[in-house]
């Protein structure tokens, strides 16, 4: 298992290489000019100038990658345009709530998919299998910022249920609970689909299987041949589809948190981008490249955990 | 339940798939019984009907496309096919054990042999974990598997093809069953692993006394372990005998065709031995012997009516118009 995580974490270290020079030429590639959104429009060329000559604009763009690559190194990702704040100081800030959405997310609906996907396998045919699989398809097929404004327009605006601007506080708080139950349902929506969809034929393969008749000629309840033997062995592939939507998820909550006002990482990556605040940027981009990466590896973890023909490779 | 009645017996079996508007006649009125301690053979080739006989008597063949068309299964005095699914569960991996053909696939990847053992002993006997636990250590031992307790904690795929048919053999045990039902269970394995198995199986059953209830398409397999031998075609048993009388004296042109299909190191031959034709699609309705078509004897009268399963005095049961026949004759 230790064999299987530090295998992982190596296999990461290119990526996390690629990331970094991804966020880097993205950011220097771009049009529009740091030093003229830090002067502000108003500054004199001279100024401009000043300020591209101190932050080293003008050097080859492998010594500014060599330069950014050091300062990374030393846990210093520069300073935001807008706020003047350390951006790890503002990625910081909007790490939690991020997180916290995530859980909120994942909590509900991959146990609701799961759940959804078994019953439809096991009714298959049925009204049920069929209703199931409407919402899944419907789950898939909707964009998540049209979910976003529905759920507003509907719960916020007309039933006044439930806050949709901004965080009311942490999670264990009420006032947390309610505001981030919009965000975290429009998120979840689109996750329930795949994971429905997925498990359903999966578990429908699985208790086609040998194993599955052995273990009702051992005279299993029922009950105790799907979860045990049919849903257990099915839930590998789920967990590599889990595995595969982490970016859907990463992108989701880009917009989502965008629509909501919710102060996370998705929203900073946006507005820094809008307003050209590259250090930010490149810092939003590099804390969401770590967490696809740490999704993955928290995958790999699950899956040799669910599968022991995967440890022992 | 009278003394001296069979542990199993299957009356007039009917077991239909109806599959896309056809109805698929897997077992057609199919009689045979077990006594206690013993062993039966039911031989056929692919698609006879021999593995749906017997899933049906686990009461595992599933419903739809499997129906139950009629007949009865008597097991310990009572009617399977009667029986709530509640208490048919209970005699499921109980009092009826059962191996499949592929060991291979036939265990869950997921589990360690030992727990997939303990779970069949804690459903049926209600052991505790530690006990159950010593207790799949002992069956492991009991199928003469090397370091049962250091067996019981591997996947399945740790081991070997031989060693999981051990394995099943032992969960199919795990609860001393009073019939044990083997459903090929050694043609997915080397000749010399299949022999090691029936040497087993032959070995557990003077142990234990189980019935034995085999199923398979290998003449060889039969002749070594079997008291008893029932022959199925198309669905239907067109001969039934004791394995002495069956080999020296077969009966029905079909199994005298099955024997001479086995290969002999003893006669020189250009060509193997084969009956002519195929078996008939379950879906056709047949009037008549439903081996007619292949039959080197058939007449008019086999094509239109067919044959009752009638004694003979050498101790044969045979279903054809023409037994007997004169040994090699045909």
């Amino acid at each position: 298992m230790i064999e299987t995580v530090a295998n992982r974490l190596l296999l990461s270290i290119p990526v996390l290489f690629g990331v970094l020079i991804l966020g880097f030429a993205l950011v220097t590639l771009a049009p529009g000019d740091p030093a003229r959104v830090m002067a502000g429009p108003a500054a004199p060329p001279e100024v401009v100038a000043q300020i591209r000559d101190r932050m080293g604009l003008d050097d080859p763009v492998v010594v500014q990658f060599l330069r950014y690559l050091g300062r990374v190194a030393e846990g210093d990702l520069g300073r935001s345009l807008i706020s003047n704040r350390t951006v790890t100081a503002e990625l910081g800030a909007a790490i939690v709530p991020t997180v916290e959405l995530m859980v909120a997310c994942l909590v509900w609906s991959i146990p609701l998919g799961i759940a959804m996907g078994t019953l439809a396998a096991v009714w298959r045919g049925s009204i049920v299998d069929r209703i199931i699989m409407t919402i899944s398809v419907a789950g898939v097929s909707l964009p998540i910022f049209f979910i976003c404004l529905v759920l507003i327009q509907v719960v916020g605006v007309q039933w006044r249920l439930l806050p949709f601007i901004g965080r009311g506080g942490p999670l264990w708080t009420v006032e947390g609970l309610r505001h981030i139950a919009l965000p975290a349902l429009s998120l979840g929506l689109i996750f329930i689909g795949p994971v429905a969809r997925m498990t359903r034929s999966s578990v429908l393969e699985v208790l086609r299987l040998d194993h599955v008749r052995t273990a009702r000629a051992k005279g299993l309840s029922e009950r105790r041949v799907i979860l045990r033997h049919g849903l257990r062995n099915a839930l590998i592939p789920v967990v590599t589809l889990i595995g595969l939507q982490a970016g859907y998820l990463l992108g989701g909550a880009v917009v989502t948190e965008t629509i909501f006002s919710y102060p996370g990482i998705g929203r900073l990556a946006v507005g820094a981008i809008l307003s050209s605040d590259f250090p930010l940027a490149q810092g939003a981009i590099l804390v969401l490249a770590l967490a696809f990466i740490l999704i993955n590896l928290i995958v790999d973890v699950l899956y040799a955990l669910l599968d022991p023909r995967v440890q022992r490779r | 339940m009278a003394p001296d009645a069979p542990l199993l017996a299957v009356e007039d079996l009917k077991v239909h798939f109806a599959v896309e508007g056809r109805r698929y006649r897997a077992v057609d009125g199919v009689s045979f019984a077990v006594d206690r301690g013993r062993t039966l053979g039911v031989v056929g080739e692919s698609g006879c009907g021999k593995s749906v006989t017997s899933l049906a008597i686990m009461r595992l063949v599933s419903q739809p496309p499997g129906i139950y068309a009629g007949g009865r299964i008597v097991f310990g005095g009572t009617d399977l096919l009667a029986l709530p699914e509640g208490r048919m569960r209970a005699l499921r991996g109980g009092r009826i054990g059962m191996i499949f053909q592929e060991p291979m696939t036939s265990l869950n990847p997921v589990y360690t042999c030992g727990d997939q053992i303990v779970e069949s002993l804690r459903v049926h006997s209600g052991l505790s974990r530690r006990a159950a636990r010593a207790r799949a250590v002992e069956l492991l031992d009991l199928v003469r598997l090397p370091s049962p307790a250091k067996r019981a904690d591997d996947y399945p795929h740790q081991l070997s093809g031989g060693q999981r048919q051990r394995v099943m053999i032992a969960l199919a045990l795990a609860n001393s069953p009073d019939l044990l039902i083997a459903d090929e269970p050694t043609t997915a394995l080397d000749v010399t692993i299949q022999a090691q198995i029936l040497e087993l199986m032959k070995d557990l059953q003077e142990r234990t006394g189980t019935a034995i209830l085999l199923i398979t398409h290998d003449l060889g397999v039969v002749a070594e372990t079997c008291d008893e031998i029932v022959v199925m075609y198309a669905g239907t048993i067109v001969e039934r005998a004791p394995t002495q009388a069956l080999f020296a004296d077969p009966q029905h042109p079909y199994t005298i065709g099955l024997m001479a299909a086995v290969p002999r190191i003893d006669v020189e031959a250009e060509r193997l031995a084969t009956i002519e034709g195929s078996v008939p699609p379950p879906w056709a309705e047949l009037r008549g012997c439903r081996f007619a078509g292949r039959c080197p004897l058939a007449d008019e009268r086999c094509r239109r009516e067919p044959p009752p399963l009638r004694p003979l005095a050498t101790g044969h049961d045979v279903a054809c118009w023409y037994a007997p026949i004169e040994r090699r004759a045909a």
